[in-house]
C-alpha cells in the first residue's frame, strides 16, 4: 500500500517545518495522492461519456415517433431477451466489484474469478443484443428503415460497442496483472476498468427504461 | 484496394489548388529535408516529438495554430479578393472552389488556429501558475496534441488529394447529406475534426483534474490567477460540450455511411435536431475560445497597471456565470427555425442576460488601469484594441439576440461582421497579447517591441477597414456566402474590406519580421530574470525558460498575487534568502505513444475518407497495440537527482542576482 501513499512525484518534497505552516492554513490544498487524480480524471471522462450518451437519448426522444409507416417500438422488443440482459449486466457490475477488491487485496482467485465471470457475463450479454440486432434487420426492420431505427441502433449500439471495448480492455488487465503483478499503476487502471464498467450499468439502466421499458408500453 | 481513391482526385485541371498543393508539398520538403541535413531529427525526436513536458507540448500547439493561421488567412484573402472583384462578373473563383474556401477557412480558424492557440497558451501557463511540475495526465497530453495535429493535416490533405467540404464550417444537413453532397469533401470535415475533437476532449479532462486536484502547497481556489480560473472554465466547457459535437458527427457519418436517416428528408429524418445539436456545442465553443482571452487580458492589464486586478472575486463570479449561461444560449443561431416566439423570447433575453457578466469583466479591467502606473508595451495595446473592439462586437451581439432584428439579419454580412468583431477583436487579439507576454518565460528572451507595436496597428487598422464594410453591406441585406454580386451600392464597400485585408497582411508580416528580428536579435533581448515584466503570478518566480521541472521546490503560496509580494520583499533585501534544501525529483518519462496514435490515427481517417477499409482495420490494430505497448512500460518515470536540481538552481539564481544587480547598477 505504500506505493499509493508516496503519491510519487507530488508528495513529501517540501521543507519540514513548512509542512507544519501549511497544516495550519489550508492542508486540503496539498498535491493530492495519485490514485485520487487518476481516479478523479477518469471520472471526468465518465461524465463526458454520459453527456455523449445524453445526445443520442435526446436524438432518441426526438425520433423516437418517426417510423415512417415502419415498426414501432412496441412490435419490435422483447422484453424477456431484454429482461436477460438486464440481468448479465447488473450480476456482472457485482462480479467485477468483487474483482477490484481481490485486486486490491492481492486475492488472485477472487480477481481472476471475479474479472473471468464478468468477462462471461460480458459477452452474454453482446450475444444477445448481436442476435436481436440480427433479428430485427431479418425482418426488414434495420437502421436504415426509418428515424426511429436509425436512433435506436445508434443509441444501444453505442452502448454494446462501449461494452466490446470494456471486454477488450478487460483482458488486457487481467494479461497484464498475470504478467506483472499488482503493481500500483496496474492497481489504478483496475479501478479505472471498474469505474468504466459500472457506469456502462448506468447508462443501461436508462436504455432499459428510456427505449424498451418506454417503447414497448407504448 | 484504394477504395474510392483515384488519380481523378488530384486537381490537375484546377490550377489554382494544384498549384497552392504543389507549392505546399514543395516546401514541406524542403523543410524535412533540411532538418535531416542538418542532422537534427534524432534532437526534434527525443525533445520535442515524443515530450511530455507541458511547456514543449504548448510551444508545438501555438506552431501548429501560427502555421494554420497563415493558411486559414490565405483564405480570407482570397475571399475578400474575390468579393472585391466578383462585381458584375464572376471574379476569379468558381462558385465550387469558393464554396470550399470559405468551409476551409472557417473550420481551420476554429478548430486548428484558435483551438491550439488557446489550449497552447494554457499547457505553457496553467502548471507553472499552479506552481506544479506538469499537468495531471503527461502522455495523454502529448496524445490530444498529436490528435489535433492529425486533424489539421487531414483537412490540409483535402487540398491536394480529392476536395473539401463545400457546405460551411458547420456541414448542415441535408446539404452536407450524400444526396446533396457525394463527394469526399464533408468526409475530410469530419474525420478531421472527429479526431481532433477528440484530442481536445482529452486536454479538458486533463486540465480540469490538474486544476481541481494538483496545486502546490497554499494554493486554494480563490487565491488562483484568473487565467487558470478561465482556464478552469474553459476545460470544464470541454469536457461538457465536445461530447455533443462527437456524438452529432458521428450521427451525420452514420448518414453518410451506411445510410442511417438522422437528419435525412426522408424516413422521418430530422435536419433541424442538427442544427441544435452543433450549436448546443457550437454556443459553448464560443465561450471555450474567449474565456481564456478575458485570462490573458486579466493578467495583462494587471500586470501593466501595476495593480493588483480590480474585483477579482467578482471576475471569478463572472467567469463562473458565463460557463454555466453559455449552455441557455445555443437557440439564438436559429431563431428563424421557427420555434415560436415563447423559445426564441426565452434564448432571446438569456443571450442579452450573458452579456452582463462579460460587462462585469469590461469595467474591472477599467478599473484596474485607473490610478495604476500604466505603461504601454505591446501586450497592453492588444488589450486596449480589445476593450474598444469587444465592445462593439459585444454590443453588435446583443443586437442580434433582439429576434425581430435577428429576423432582419440573419445569416447576412452583418452576421459575419458580428461574430469576426468578437472572435478577432475577443479571442485573437487576446492570444497575441499572451503570445507577447510569455514569449520570454518560454524561450528565455523577448519579442522586438517595435515590430510587435506596429503588427497591433496593422491588425487593429486593418480589422476595421475589412469587417465594418461588412456591418453596412450587412445591413443593406447582403448575405453572406455570396460569389458575385450584381448590387452597384455593395461594392465599393467590399473594395474597402478587401483593402483592410491586405493592411491585416501587413500586419501578419510584421509579426514573421518580428519573430525573425527577435531571434537574430535574442542576446539583447534575454530575459534573465526569469521576470521580464513585473510580473505577479508564479511563472515569474522561476527561471525563463524555465527548467523541465518547473521549480526546484513546490513554492509555498500565501496570497493572491503570491509572487509580486514575495518579489517585492527581495527588492528590499527582505524575505527568505537561504538556499531551500534540494531533492530528488521524479518526471515523468518521454513517451512516442502520441505521436504513434497520431500516425495511425491520420491513416485511419484517411482510410474511412476513402472507404479503403484495410487501412481502417490496420490503424485501429495499431493504435489499440500502441496502448498495451505503453501500459506494458516497467519504467513511467525517471528521477532528476538532488544534485542536479541544485546546480540548475543555483545557476539560475545567480543569474538572476547578476541581472538585478546590473539593473539597479543603471538606474
Amino acid at each position: 500500500m505504500t506505493a499509493f501513499q508516496a503519491g510519487a512525484g507530488y508528495g513529501d518534497d517540501r521543507p519540514e517545518q513548512a509542512r507544519g505552516s501549511a497544516a495550519i492554513v489550508l492542508d486540503h490544498t496539498d498535491p493530492a495522492s495519485k490514485r485520487i487524480i487518476v481516479g478523479y480524471g477518469f471520472w471526468i471522462f465518465l461524465l463526458s461519456d454520459i453527456i455523449m450518451f445524453s445526445a443520442f437519448f435526446a436524438t432518441y426522444a426526438v425520433l423516437s415517433g418517426e417510423t415512417a409507416g415502419g415498426p414501432s417500438g412496441k412490435d419490435l422488443f422483447d422484453l424477456h431477451n431484454v429482461a436477460i440482459e438486464t440481468a448479465c449486466l447488473l450480476l456482472s457490475s457485482f462480479t467485477c466489484g468483487l474483482a477490484a477488491i481481490g485486486a486490491r487485496a492481492h486475492n488472485g482467485l477472487m480477481y481472476y474469478g471475479g474479472m473471468a465471470a464478468t468477462c462471461v457475463l460480458g459477452l452474454g450479454f453482446l450475444a444477445i443484443e448481436i442476435h436481436e440486432f440480427v433479428g430485427m434487420i431479418d425482418q426488414g426492420a434495420g437502421p436504415t428503415r426509418s428515424a426511429f431505427l436509425s436512433a435506436f441502433f445508434t443509441l444501444v449500439g453505442c452502448h454494446g460497442v462501449h461494452v466490446t471495448l470494456g471486454i477488450l480492455w478487460l483482458l488486457t488487465m487481467v494479461a497484464q496483472v498475470f504478467a506483472k503483478g499488482y503493481r500500483a499503476d496496474i492497481l489504478r487502471r483496475v479501478l479505472c476498468f471498474a469505474l468504466f464498467w459500472h457506469t456502462l450499468d448506468i447508462i443501461w439502466v436508462a436504455i432499459f427504461t428510456v427505449v424498451y421499458l418506454l417503447g414497448a408500453g407504448q | 484496394m484504394l477504395g474510392k481513391l483515384t488519380w481523378g482526385a488530384v486537381p490537375f485541371d484546377q490550377p489554382i489548388p494544384l498549384f497552392a498543393g504543389a507549392f505546399v508539398i514543395v516546401v514541406v520538403i524542403c523543410v524535412l529535408a533540411f532538418i535531416t541535413i542538418k542532422g537534427w531529427v534524432p534532437y526534434l525526436w527525443r525533445e520535442w516529438i515524443t515530450s511530455v513536458d507541458h511547456k514543449r507540448i504548448g510551444v508545438m500547439y501555438v506552431t501548429l495554430a501560427a502555421v494554420m493561421l497563415l493558411r486559414g488567412f490565405i483564405d480570407a484573402a482570397m475571399m475578400r479578393s474575390q468579393q472585391a472583384l466578383a462585381f458584375q462578373s464572376q471574379g476569379y473563383l468558381p462558385p465550387e472552389h469558393y464554396n470550399q474556401i470559405f468551409s476551409a477557412h472557417g473550420t481551420i480558424m476554429i478548430f486548428f488556429v484558435a483551438m491550439p492557440f488557446v489550449i497552447g497558451l494554457m499547457n505553457i501557463v496553467v502548471p507553472l501558475q499552479l506552481g506544479i511540475r506538469d499537468v495531471a495526465f503527461p502522455t495523454l497530453n502529448s496524445i490530444s496534441f498529436w490528435l489535433t495535429a492529425t486533424g489539421a493535416l487531414l483537412v490540409n490533405i483535402s487540398l491536394v488529394v480529392g476536395e473539401f467540404s463545400r457546405t460551411g464550417w458547420l456541414p448542415f444537413p441535408p446539404l452536407s447529406e450524400l444526396t446533396y453532397s457525394p463527394g469526399v469533401g464533408v468526409d475530410y470535415y469530419l474525420w478531421g475534426v472527429q479526431i481532433s475533437g477528440v484530442g481536445t476532449l482529452l486536454t479538458g479532462v486533463n486540465f480540469v483534474t490538474t486544476i481541481l486536484k494538483i496545486h502546490a502547497p497554499g494554493m486554494t481556489y480563490m487565491r488562483m490567477p484568473i487565467f487558470t480560473w478561465t482556464a478552469l472554465a474553459t476545460n470544464l466547457l470541454i469536457v461538457a460540450a465536445f461530447p455533443v459535437l462527437t456524438a452529432t458527427l458521428a450521427m451525420l457519418t452514420l448518414d453518410r455511411y451506411l445510410g442511417f436517416h438522422f437528419f435525412t428528408n426522408e424516413a422521418g429524418g430530422n435536419m433541424m435536431m442538427f442544427m441544435n445539436l452543433i450549436w448546443m456545442w457550437g454556443h459553448p465553443e464560443v465561450y471555450i475560445l474567449v474565456l481564456p482571452a478575458f485570462g490573458v487580458f486579466s493578467e495583462v492589464v494587471s500586470t501593466f497597471s501595476r495593480k493588483p486586478l480590480f474585483g477579482y472575486r467578482s471576475m471569478v463570479m463572472a467567469t463562473m456565470a458565463i460557463c454555466v449561461i453559455s449552455y441557455t444560449v445555443w437557440l439564438h443561431h436559429f431563431f428563424t427555425m421557427g420555434a415560436g416566439p415563447d423559445v426564441n423570447a426565452v434564448f432571446g433575453v438569456a443571450s442579452m442576460i450573458i452579456a452582463v457578466p462579460t460587462g462585469v469583466k469590461i469595467f474591472n479591467w477599467m478599473f484596474t488601469m485607473y490610478g495604476g502606473r500604466v505603461v504601454y508595451p505591446s501586450p497592453m495595446l492588444w488589450s486596449i484594441g480589445f476593450m474598444v473592439t469587444f465592445v462593439i462586437g459585444g454590443l453588435t451581439g446583443v443586437l442580434v439576440a433582439v429576434v425581430p432584428a435577428d429576423f432582419m439579419l440573419h445569416n447576412s454580412l452583418f452576421q459575419v461582421a458580428h461574430f469576426h468583431n468578437v472572435i478577432i477583436g475577443g479571442v485573437l487579439f487576446g492570444m497575441f497579447a499572451g503570445y507577447t507576454f510569455w514569449f520570454p518565460k518560454a524561450f528565455g528572451f523577448r519579442l522586438h517591441e517595435g515590430w510587435g507595436k506596429a503588427a497591433f496597428w496593422c491588425w487593429f487598422i486593418g480589422f476595421y477597414l475589412a469587417f465594418m464594410p461588412l456591418y453596412v453591406v450587412g445591413l443593406m441585406g447582403m448575405t453572406r456566402r455570396m460569389q458575385h454580386y450584381d448590387v452597384p451600392e455593395w461594392h465599393p464597400w467590399l473594395l474597402v474590406a478587401g483593402f483592410g485585408a491586405v493592411v491585416v497582411l501587413a500586419g501578419i508580416l510584421c509579426q514573421v519580421a518580428q519573430l525573425v528580428v527577435s531571434i537574430r536579435h535574442r542576446e539583447e533581448l534575454r530575459d534573465l530574470t526569469g521576470d521580464p515584466w513585473m510580473g505577479r503570478s508564479l511563472e515569474w518566480s522561476t527561471s525563463s525558460p524555465p527548467p523541465a521541472f518547473n521549480f526546484a521546490v513546490l513554492p509555498h503560496v500565501e496570497g493572491r498575487d503570491d509572487y509580486w509580494r514575495t518579489a517585492r520583499l527581495a527588492e528590499r533585501g527582505l524575505g527568505p534568502r537561504v538556499e531551500p534544501t534540494y531533492k530528488a525529483i521524479e518526471m515523468p518519462r518521454n513517451s512516442a505513444t502520441g505521436f504513434v496514435c497520431a500516425f495511425f490515427a491520420t491513416f485511419g481517417g484517411f482510410g474511412m475518407i476513402w472507404h479503403i477499409w484495410w487501412l481502417v482495420i490496420v490503424a485501429l490494430v495499431g493504435a489499440f497495440a500502441t496502448f498495451v505497448v505503453f501500459a506494458w512500460r516497467d519504467r513511467t518515470e525517471y528521477e532528476i537527482p538532488a544534485e542536479e536540481v541544485a546546480r540548475i538552481d543555483r545557476a539560475n539564481r545567480r543569474a538572476r542576482g547578476e541581472a538585478l544587480a546590473t539593473a539597479e547598477a543603471l538606474s
